[in-house]
Formats: structure tokens, sequence, C-alpha cells
């Protein structure tokens, strides 16, 4: 399949990179204190008093003061509240960082998270410029993003490690995300809260495209689906309109208007089928289509029984959209 | 004593049976889609039949007792607009599904006819546009609406505000068909 980043420690914008500084930090401290405690814990056990079989309790040791003791308590104490402050106030400062990001300029997307995909509304103040995808984004290098987060069914989390943290999508709220990836590249994101069956089979990338070709790319969503230019494409476009997959899917352009399942009129650009599960190609679109359930069990996709010619239309009419 | 020991054996043999009664309830069937040939063949539109009692066996819905397949129905009842006439189930400019009159009969064999061939006045034929095993399960959500299956396996809540009685709730109503002359 694709190459893609997903690696926290490999930040590719400004809000992954305060993430990824803070967690340095975080681990920092925490290896420190670690080791510290562990030395301290070797160091008693060996100045420990050794007792033999003879020894008898000293039970007088309970009533003697010890100040040396007390004063290494408090002092403890003093530099756990000290670092769990540091490091509050580096966390609260990293939220700042986050949240200050200028957003003038924002790209908006909607991301509506279902069982088992992403569906992604680029959003326009010009109606006639929306436009809707599925399971992958494209966002221009050095712009920042305005994600509006939504679930239809259950509780997802959107994850894309080097972009910027985790985020719960719940149904009936509306949450909000912000990144900006400063390097090209394709960046993998994965739903991180489980939410059924087919949960480890609900990724999502992220292409940062530089402005013009996110342009160019835009421009392509925009506009309906590329008209049949052979018998068989004409053929399939024709099953697709009239037979069960037009019930839930659509295509620009044509008479399938179903709003259930991923948007198609541009799935031949894609560059993974059913939300990361299996390579774009022709003998993977084949087999989604005839029998989903056995590549993603309880996926909402019904099997569906075609003869080989119609799956082969089928197949060449979605081939075609690019 | 002896016999308190010898009372586990059917104890434990009831809870096995309790539990495998709600594997039943529970099980996901994502396999190859049950052939509905055998409906419309066997399909009674009415209780006048030349000849004597008609005696067709009815068609078994194996989806009447599975929850899942009950909770898929009530999903493809909303994706597939039938609320667009009929409603949560009260009715609109299509009849209501939740009372216990049915104009082209209740058993199931009956149902999946209406939903595959359609009906006049407004009911489109859905044959070729929803698979047969998905007409299947609505066919056995439309029946819970009016508790004709296993109110252990009906729907109990609503993803969206409640509005009506949970399917689970519903009192079994018998069946009246409008099409049989009635004394």
């Amino acid at each position: 399949m694709i190459e893609a980043l997903h690696n926290v420690q490999a930040p590719g914008g400004v809000q992954a990179q305060a993430v990824y500084h803070l967690w340095l930090l975080l681990l920092a401290v925490c290896t420190i204190v670690f080791v510290a405690v562990m030395a301290a814990l070797a160091l008693a056990l060996r100045r420990a008093r050794r007792a033999g079989a003879e020894t008898r309790p000293r039970v007088e040791l309970l009533e003697r003061r010890e100040p040396a003791v007390v004063r290494a308590v408090v002092i403890g104490v003093a530099v756990s509240a000290a670092l769990l402050l540091g490091l509050l106030g580096a966390s609260v400062y990293t939220s700042r960082t986050l949240a200050g990001m200028p957003l003038t300029d924002a790209l908006h997307i909607e991301l509506t998270a279902h069982q088992w995909w992403w569906e992604a509304r680029y959003d326009d103040p010009a109606p006639s410029r929306i436009f809707l995808t599925a399971n992958e984004l494209h966002v221009p290098v050095g712009r920042p993003v305005l994600l509006t987060l939504r679930a239809s069914d259950v509780i997802h989390s959107f994850w894309v490690p080097s972009l910027t943290g985790k985020k719960d999508l719940i149904p009936g709220r509306e949450a909000m995300v912000t990144f900006r990836a400063d390097h090209a590249g394709v960046y993998r994101g994965q739903c991180a809260e489980f939410c059924g069956y087919q949960h480890a089979k609900m990724a999502l990338f992220v292409f940062a495209d530089e402005p013009e070709a996110w342009q160019h790319w835009a421009e392509g969503q925009l506009a309906p689906a590329a008209a049949p230019r052979t018998a068989l494409e004409a053929r399939g476009r024709e099953l697709f309109e009239t037979g069960t997959c037009a019930m839930c899917h659509a295509v620009t352009g044509t008479l399938a208007g179903g709003r259930h399942a991923p948007d198609l009129t541009h799935v031949a650009s894609r560059a993974t089928l059913a939300a990361g599960a299996m390579p774009n190609d022709v003998a993977a679109r084949t087999a989604w289509i005839l029998d989903p359930q056995a590549i993603k069990p309880g996926v909402n996709m019904p099997a569906t029984r075609l003869a080989p010619e119609d799956a082969a239309a089928i197949t060449a009419f979605l081939g075609s959209l690019q | 004593m002896k016999n308190a020991y010898r009372m586990r054996i059917p104890v434990v043999a009831l809870a096995v049976l309790a539990t495998l009664y709600g594997c039943e309830r529970e099980r996901r069937d994502f396999g190859p889609t049950p052939s509905g040939a055998t409906a419309i063949k066997s399909m009674r539109m009415s209780d006048l039949f030349p000849g004597g009692s008609d005696k067709t066996p009815a068609v078994d819905n194996r989806y009447d007792d599975n929850a899942y397949a009950l909770a898929e129905g009530k999903r493809l009842f909303h994706w597939y607009n039938c609320t667009g006439c009929h409603g949560e189930g009260g009715g609109g400019s299509g009849p209501a599904l939740m009372d216990n009159v049915w104009i082209y009969g209740s058993e199931s064999e009956n149902v999946f006819a209406t939903i595959v061939q359609g009906r006049p006045n407004g009911m489109p034929a859905f044959g070729g546009r929803i698979p047969e095993k998905e007409v299947w399960q609505l066919v056995a959500y439309v029946r819970s609406m009016s508790g004709l299956v296993s109110s252990q396996a009906a729907p109990n809540r609503d993803d969206a505000m409640q509005a009506k009685k949970p399917e689970s709730e519903v009192e079994r109503q018998r069946p009246v068909d409008v099409s049989t002359p009635r004394p």
C-alpha cells in the first residue's frame, strides 16, 4: 500500500512539534525520577541492618527521633511537588501553543466519523465550491487547517500522530481540532477509540501537498464524475445507478445520490479502499464489491451477487472515476 | 448433603442452556444472503382458497429472534427512507406499521413480498435495490413494531431521541387482515 508517516517522534507540523517537545520533557523528568527512586531503594537495601536467627527486635528504636529521615522525606515531597508543578506549567504552555496557532486563512473541513470510515466535507463560503470525499484529506503545506469533528453512530477518536494529538468524536457533540502540516508528505491517522468490529481498519490518510498541487486536486474534486468512455464503463454506470449501489453511495453527475456511504465521485483518485483496508486497484475493488464481509466482517456494505461481466463493468466504471 | 451434591449437575446444565439461548440472540450473521424465492412461492394473500383450506407452510424468518438483525433492520428502515412515508411506524402518507391492521398480510413472506414487489398507491418495489438479506432484516424489524417478533431480541432504544415506546416493550398484537372478509 502507501508509505505514510505514523510517528509521534517525527512531527510534520508546528503542533506535533510542540506535543513532541512536551513528550521529551516528560520522558526526561520521569526517567530521572525513576532512576533516583531506584537508586534510593538500592541504597536503603544496602545499608539496612542484617538480622540473624538470634537477633532480638530492638523495640527501643521506635522511640528514638530520626531527624535525618524526616529531613529526607520533607525534601523528597518538596522536590516531587516542584517537579509536578513544573510539568503542569509545561503542559499548560504546550496547550497555549496549540491553541495559539494563527488561524487566518484556515482551511475548514468537516470530518464525520462513521462505522468504519471517515467522511470529509470541504467547506467554502461559496456553496458551489463545497465537496465531499472520504478516508483521505488533502491539505496545503503551511496553511492552517480547522477540523470540525462529528460522529454519526458511536464514539470515535481522531489521531494523526505526526500532525496533532488525539481528539474524541462524540455523537451529538461537535469538537474542533487545528493543525498545520509544514512538510509535504503523507501522514497516517487512525481511529483511536474502540468503535466496534472493524475499529482497526479505520485509517485516515492526510496528504500534505504544495499549495499549487492542492489547488489542482481541489478543482478535480469539484468536477462531476467523468463521462464513461467505453461501452463497459457505460454498462457499469447503468448497473451502479439501477442496482443496490445507489441506495447508499453517491456519484455526482449520475442518478446515484445515496448519502449513507462514502461519496464515490472521484474514488479512483484515492490511494486506498475501505478506510485503508486495502490498496485501490482493480483486483481489490472487485473483491470488495463481491464480498466486503470477507474483508471487513460486520461492515455496513452487503455482499452483491453479480455475474462476472457485470462485476467487471462496475469495476471499470469505478476505475474511470478519477 | 449428598442430595445437594447431586442437584449440581442439572443446575449447571440449566445455566449452560441459558447461556446458549443468549448466543442465538446475539449471533451476528455476516454470511451469504438467504434466498427469498421460497417466500414468494409460498405466500398467501388471502384466506379465500379454492378447494378447502390452504396448507402452505409459513416461512420462518430466522431473524425474528436475533437482536443484531433486528437492529440492522431498524438502521436500514431509516437509511432506505421507509420513514419518509411510514414515519417511525405511526404512518404518514403511507400506512401505519405499529398497529395490528395489515393490508397485504402480516406473515414474514407477505411483508417480504410487499417490500420486494411494491404495492399500489405509493409503495415502490425495492426488488434488486435492496439485497435479500437486508430485506429479511427489514421484515423482522417491521413486524417487531407490532410485537410479532421475540420481545427479548427487539430493539429497546432509539439512537435519536425516543419518540415512542421501544419495540421490545410493544405488546404482541393480533394481526387483522383487512383483505379477509369478516363476519
